[in-house]
């Protein structure tokens, strides 16, 4: 059947059987960087945002529950040719290793600090506890996710000091 | 748009010791890594496999019929149609073979028996689903000690009444081999002497490395040209060309295998699984590119599975705690086929490393492998070859002597160790360890971590009958193989090759016949090679994978690339800059002799303000030669280590436990390290972090488990638990820097330091919390049941 998808700003147009899952069919149109790692719904390597802040595990969803939404993957993190915060913390941590787990990662780390943009270390951890990552250890990964939490806090201080005025 | 990366990229000379960045972040933080499931061949059909129900049993019959009918589906193939091309069953790297697709029989519970090939994964998986097996169940052997009852049944009918096998004699159609090292006359004579003895049965049960990236393959014969191109998930792909030359008798020189980004291989990568043949078999056949993906289900179940020994251990001592005598009889349980993945002279690895960090006079060590119904594996798990398992033994053996002798395990540990005087150390089996100073590194341990304080605060919650446990750990590993003298794998020695190619602006591309997995590779050989040219480091490329271009390498695993590959590739910058220095001298217009290194430059001697770079060398070696001199600036080198190598550390665990619900929690870790030079230290930690959460996931959370008839229960991520972040502890890191005195820059290989030495950590501070009640050792994985009855059980009050 076809169905219209809005990935990451763009309508894309995909012809999928009603078994089809969400994951497969992002990964069907070139954005690989959405990984597949265990077929139960527990790693969290497909994770993607759906309308903006909502995380979800791709694989646990079928492409034609999609239709209607906005979908984020990693490939629409950067923006204007600049990378997210997030994901230069990635780098500037060491926050990934293999890099496999690494969109799925970022993308739920997104979705905690749009919810909360001051996470305590617990906060992080427990949002993150839907994503393996069997590299890093984690502790990496949680001061990434500290200094992209700093680093979008500053902006949308900037933001609002600039509102003020 | 183009992505604005300049915040990613370290730049300039970067050499040994500098934390800088990684180089190959850029590609994974914005999803374009290009792992196996992301390539994608004109023309590319998918395979599915068809999996047994049952651990043992007849193969009656096979209709591939139904899955035919299904639109998309193109052929089914059994394990006949693979004789016809004599791949039916292929060597294993330990001398034994295996079936591809089962060959009359079943000997494992989800092994393969059949693959379907169709247009798309979907009616690859309906066609696998719908294709008809008969079987005729057999009795099943799941326990290694029942597997050489005299009335067990035959697993193996190949090798029935073949009594010598690859290494050795064998006592029943059961077992593989036995494998000894040491004196057994005098580790006995020594034990019966000593003052204290102690024994303890302890199992290191089976595991599996798990890397969240599942195995894969796509095989492309080209029929136009006869050359076979394949697509692999390997941590060795040199060694998988070899392979398959040999088993397909393809030339060698018509076989590219191009291992893409690996999403994490810990050991899992290594082998040869039937999943790769068969893909391979099919493209041959089809004429097309085929793909095979594992579910995570058939990863966990049909792929390298680690550990499953079984070990007694004695040890002997004196009244005040120097030990004596160490024996070991470990029982291996291979499952059906050996496809342990050691080399050819160590059917059980390096487990003869088990005499650990002490002065051990007399030992003796003795393995036994059998078959059982379970899935072939053994792989070196983030681990140097059964190293976790022997590091395990000596550490829990230590704690469980502390116990008997009621001394502090911190003291005898340090009343035991090998001394630095004493290296280079000739250990009691055989090895010659390279450097440590095991005293300083506990030392550092103790006083990071508050030892004495932590005790006192133990004492006084004890008194008030709270648990709280402190468990050390102090192993030594042996990691590097290896020198050519003692180390192949099927007769290929285990030397590692770099190939660096300078260009004239003074920019080079640097290839190992390593794989890394998420190592750090691309840039850590390139500080290395910045360290020895003086090159910037954003100006080196890093390539691995890829057989047409990569120099021959035995591959990433076992702690070895850093102590084989880094070590070519050190040297091989050395054989760089000998031909740039007298390049140097030419453009200096002084003689060689004239001319030093110094500061990363060539200079005058006694001139500083007189020098080249090695840009201006480069440029120079393409344009300005002296006479006569071969043009350009490259080298590949092959390097054979002359010995392993022995990195080591200084772990201390400090535990709670829930006397309610026996919930451990990990209160601290400290994990003080020796990996000799430290390349990155970046790299290096995160190394660290993430070994430290194997061990742990080891210690209190995976566990690979069959019941009585041989059913996997641990097929998937909901049975076979991982940590995520809420349960894995925080890291206390450090280091002491012992280098090795052999390796071209003093460096050990630091990867499985941590999974190796942290397991006896979690487990000695665990029972150290127990001591008191009477608790000598518990099995791994420690789960809060297994505490809750222990704590039930010696009558402790739940409040």
């Amino acid at each position: 059947m076809e169905i219209i998808l809005n990935i990451n700003g763009q309508d894309r147009k995909l012809d999928v059987e009603p078994r089809t899952l969400l994951a497969h069919a992002i990964r069907d149109l070139g954005l690989t960087g959405t990984h597949i790692g265990c077929d139960s719904s527990s790693c969290g390597v497909c994770t993607v945002l759906l309308d903006h802040n909502t995380p979800v595990k791709s694989c646990t969803m079928f492409a034609v529950s999609a239709e209607g939404h906005t979908i984020t993957t990693v490939e629409g993190l950067a923006q204007g040719g600049n990378l997210h915060p997030i994901q230069q913390a990635f780098h500037d941590q060491h926050g990934l290793q293999c890099g496999y787990c690494t969109p799925g990662m970022m993308l739920a780390s997104i979705a905690l600090l749009e919810r909360n943009p001051n996470p305590s270390e617990e906060d992080i951890r427990f949002a993150l506890s839907g994503n393996l990552c069997r590299c890093t250890g984690y502790q990496n990964i949680v001061k990434a996710v500290q200094q992209a939490a700093q680093v979008m806090g500053k902006k949308s201080e900037g933001l609002g000091s600039a509102a003020d005025d | 748009m183009a992505m604005d990366t300049s915040n990613l990229e370290p730049k300039g000379i970067q050499g040994l010791g500098k934390a800088i960045k990684r180089k190959e972040d850029a590609r994974f933080i914005q999803g374009r890594g290009n792992y196996l499931d992301d390539i994608k061949l004109p023309g590319m059909i998918y395979m599915a496999l068809v999996h047994s129900p049952y651990a043992h049993a007849k193969i009656l019959n096979i209709d591939a019929s139904e899955a035919l009918k299904i639109p998309g589906v193109k052929a089914v193939i059994t394990s006949k149609d693979l004789a016809a091309a004599g791949l039916s069953w292929i060597p294993t790297l330990a001398g034994d073979k295996q079936m591809v697709l089962a060959d009359g029989k079943v000997l494992y519970q989800y092994q393969e028996v059949a693959a379907v090939y169709a247009e798309t994964r979907q009616a690859a998986a309906d066609g696998a689903a719908a294709v008809q097996v008969e079987y005729e169940p057999l009795p099943v052997v799941v326990d290694p000690y029942k597997a050489t009852a005299p009335d067990a049944p035959v697993l193996r009918e190949d090798l029935k009444g073949h009594m010598t096998g690859a290494h050795g004699p064998r006592r029943h159609d059961n077992h593989i081999w036995t494998w000894d090292v040491g004196s057994k006359d005098e580790a006995e004579k020594t034990l019966e002497k000593s003052e204290i003895r102690i024994k303890q049965h302890m199992v290191y049960p089976r595991s599996h490395p798990a890397p969240l990236e599942p195995c894969g393959c796509i095989g492309d014969m080209n029929p136009a040209t006869g050359r076979l191109t394949v697509y692999m998930t390997t941590q060795a792909p040199h060694a998988i060309r070899t392979v398959l030359s040999l088993v397909t008798k393809i030339p060698e020189n018509n076989i590219r295998v191009i291992s893409p980004d690996i999403g994490g291989g810990f050991g899992n990568k290594v082998p040869v699984y039937p999943g790769y043949v068969c893909a391979i078999v099919g493209s041959i056949v089809l004429g097309v590119p085929v793909k095979w993906i594992e579910t995570r289900t058939e990863n966990l179940t049909t792929t390298g599975f680690a550990r499953d020994f079984h070990m007694d251990v004695e040890l002997g001592a004196t009244k005040d705690g120097k030990v004596t005598a160490l024996k070991v009889y470990t029982l291996a349980d291979h499952g059906a086929f050996d496809a342990a993945a050691d080399p050819s002279k160590y059917p059980a690895g390096l487990f003869s490393i088990c005499t650990g960090s002490y002065d051990f006079q007399k030992a003796y060590a003795e393995v036994e492998a059998v078959y059982t119904n379970k899935a072939p594996g053994g792989v070196a798990y983030r681990c140097s070859f059964r190293v976790t398992e022997a590091s395990y033994l000596i550490e829990r053996s230590m704690d469980v002597l502390a116990h008997e002798l009621k001394m502090d395990p911190a003291e005898l540990r340090l009343k035991n160790f090998i001394q630095p005087s004493q290296f280079p150390y000739p250990s009691a089996l055989g090895w010659t360890y390279d450097s440590g100073d095991y005293e300083k590194t506990l030392k550092v341990a103790l006083e990071r971590i508050g030892y004495a304080e932590l005790r006192k605060e133990q004492a006084e919650k004890r008194a008030k009958g709270e648990l709280m446990g402190i468990g050390i750990s102090t192993f030594t590993e042996i990691v590097g193989a290896g020198p050519s003298k003692d180390f192949d794998i099927l007769g290929i020695k285990m030397f590692d090759g770099a190939e660096i190619r300078v260009h004239p602006s003074g920019s080079a591309i640097v290839r190992a016949g390593t794989r890394h997995q998420g190592q750090g590779h691309e840039t850590t050989w390139a500080q290395i090679v910045s360290e020895e040219l003086g090159l910037d480091v954003d100006k080196i490329i890093v390539e691995e994978g890829d057989t047409d271009t990569a120099p021959y390498g035995l591959g990433t695993y076992a702690s070895r690339s850093t102590p084989t590959a880094g070590g070519a590739m050190a040297l091989g910058a050395r054989r760089i800059r000998e031909k740039a220095k007298k390049i140097a001298a030419h453009l200096l217009e002084v003689g060689e002799s004239d001319v030093e290194w110094a500061d990363k430059k060539f200079v005058v001697k006694g001139v500083p303000g007189k020098s080249v770079t090695m840009n201006e060398v480069a440029f120079a070696a393409y344009t300005n030669l002296p006479p006569g001199m071969e043009p350009g600036l490259e080298t590949t080198y092959y390097y054979d280590p002359p010995n392993l190598t022995f990195p080591n550390g200084a772990y201390i665990c400090v535990v709670d436990i829930d006397k309610g619900t026996g919930a451990v929690k990990v209160r601290r870790f400290v994990a003080i390290d020796d990996c000799g030079t430290i390349i990155n230290p970046m790299i290096v930690e995160g190394q660290v972090h993430g070994g430290l959460t194997e061990g742990f996931a080891m210690a209190f959370m995976q566990e690979i488990a069959f019941d009585e008839q041989g059913n996997h229960l641990s097929s998937n991520f909901t049975d076979y638990l991982l940590p995520t972040a809420l349960e894995t502890p925080k890291w206390e890191t450090g280091y002491t820097v012992t280098p090795s005195p052999h390796h071209p820059i003093g460096a050990k290989g630091v990867g499985e330091s941590p999974t190796v030495g942290s397991p006896a950590a979690y487990v000695n501070a665990v029972v150290d919390a127990l001591a008191h009640l009477g608790v000598r050792h518990i099995d791994m994985p420690i789960t809060r049941e297994k505490v809750w009855k222990v704590l039930r059980q010696a009558g402790v009050d739940s409040f």
